[in-house]
């Protein structure tokens, strides 16, 4: 049965006609001591597929169990665990030191060149208590079957030694195969503690 | 009573229903210049929500249009129960530009508008001018700002358009060196009024 108001079709076969907002919360995954945060698509209420074309992680106070140590992702398709797709992508970041020591330089040491590595998204992110880092994640049209899989991230951390870092991290998963799951781990050690959530971006 | 469609349970008890997928970018506040001095963020304050209810905060900030030639936006943040606009802040600037004419671009550090555990207000931008099309427009995002365990990291993105036909994509990032919570910000220039332009407030979270 649909609910008509003023004319207006508001909702109809158990979905509302009418907008409610276009960055859709999917699912949030909270560290604790965890070795790895993974979102499958199609496992405990997590969406990754065909049905957004713009996916956005938003990563708040990701805590480092190891010092010096960066945050990371890889991605996979099908039912795949390796986490291994190839990657080809640019680092670079702004730093400044509580010392007033200051840099913009790319880093070769955070880009890939048809690389199998975990992405980094942070450099050298300090476990003191109060450091942590910050930050976003956008894969656009995972499910894609022809393209390459763009990806964009803008994070922010907490260096361990005192400097903080505005870092800029984009490039493409080389295949044209869906990808359907996207995991998040440190270079070393756990993830203390730290909250990523997932958004669907509509199109409509 | 509950409306039902298809199966699905869409209102209930006066809220939407669960299963209900909802946005998640919800507009707080807008405040608007007019040759406004100063424009705040209070926590608990005109309906403005800066606290744990959101696990980021994201500022949109349009055509902000100085009242004085040649100066820079603007904020800065006070914790739970202080006062000045004056908290302690480390972070970096630098910026991208290109003239009108194509007589110069380029990509540089700006150490005049970064902060070494600074207490001044942090700049967005250089030299915007006040003239009648020019202005800064762009967001920044404030992480988990209730957080009693980690400093407070914000990451702002903006352009300007300069008198004299410069466009200028500004960069900023860094921390508000405290644990305390912070629940007040503030936007000003960084000398005469802020002449015109709007900036909303929204909370970002599941």
């Amino acid at each position: 049965m649909a609910i008509i108001s003023n004319g207006t079709t508001v909702a109809d076969a158990g979905a509302f006609s009418a907008s409610l907002g276009s960055k859709v919360h999917i699912k949030t995954l909270t560290a604790s001591s965890s070795a790895t945060l993974s979102f499958l698509n199609g496992t405990d209420g997590v969406v990754l597929d065909s049905t957004y074309p713009i996916y956005k992680f938003e990563f708040i106070n990701i805590h480092p169990a190891t010092n010096d140590t960066s945050f990371t992702f890889q991605v996979d398709t099908g039912t795949n665990t390796s986490y291994n797709q190839t990657i080809t992508s640019t680092f670079f970041n702004a730093q400044h030191s509580e010392g007033d020591a200051n840099y913009l330089m790319y880093r070769t040491t955070g880009d890939q060149a048809q690389g199998s590595s975990f992405q980094r998204l942070t450099e050298g992110t300090g476990a003191d208590n109060d450091q942590s880092c910050s930050g976003t994640l956008t894969i656009y049209n995972p499910s894609d079957t022809t393209f390459v899989k763009h990806f964009i991230a803008n994070t922010h951390n907490a260096h361990h030694g005192d400097y903080t870092m505005n870092n800029f991290i984009a490039g493409y998963v080389n295949t044209t195969t869906a990808l359907t799951r996207v995991q998040f781990k440190m270079s070393s050690g756990n993830i203390d503690s730290g909250k990523i959530k997932l958004y669907g971006i509509k199109d409509s | 009573m509950a409306v039902v469609s298809n199966g699905t349970t869409l209102i209930d008890a006066g809220a939407l229903g669960a299963g209900v997928p909802t946005g998640k970018m919800t507009l707080i506040k807008t405040l608007t210049a007019s040759s406004s001095a100063t424009l705040s963020f209070v926590d608990g304050a005109a309906s403005v929500v800066l606290d744990d209810t959101y696990d980021s905060y994201v500022f949109k900030f349009i055509n902000m249009h100085p009242a004085t030639n040649a100066v820079q936006f603007s904020f800065q943040t006070n914790a739970v129960g202080a006062s000045g606009y004056n908290e302690t802040i480390t972070s970096t600037a630098f910026d991208a530009y290109q003239n009108e004419n194509n007589s110069g671009a380029g990509l540089e550090y700006s150490a005049a508008r970064d902060q070494a555990q600074g207490t001044a207000f942090q700049q967005f931008n250089d030299g915007l001018s006040n003239s009648a099309d020019d202005s800064i427009s762009g967001t920044l995002q404030l992480f988990n700002p209730s957080s009693t365990t980690f400093v407070k990291h914000f990451i702002g993105d903006s352009n300007t358009s300069y008198n004299g036909g410069l466009s200028v994509n500004w960069k900023i990032a860094g921390y508000i060196n405290t644990t305390s919570a912070i629940d007040e910000i503030q936007f000003k220039m960084s000398s005469g009024n802020i002449d015109s332009g709007v900036i909303k407030l929204y909370g970002i979270g599941g």
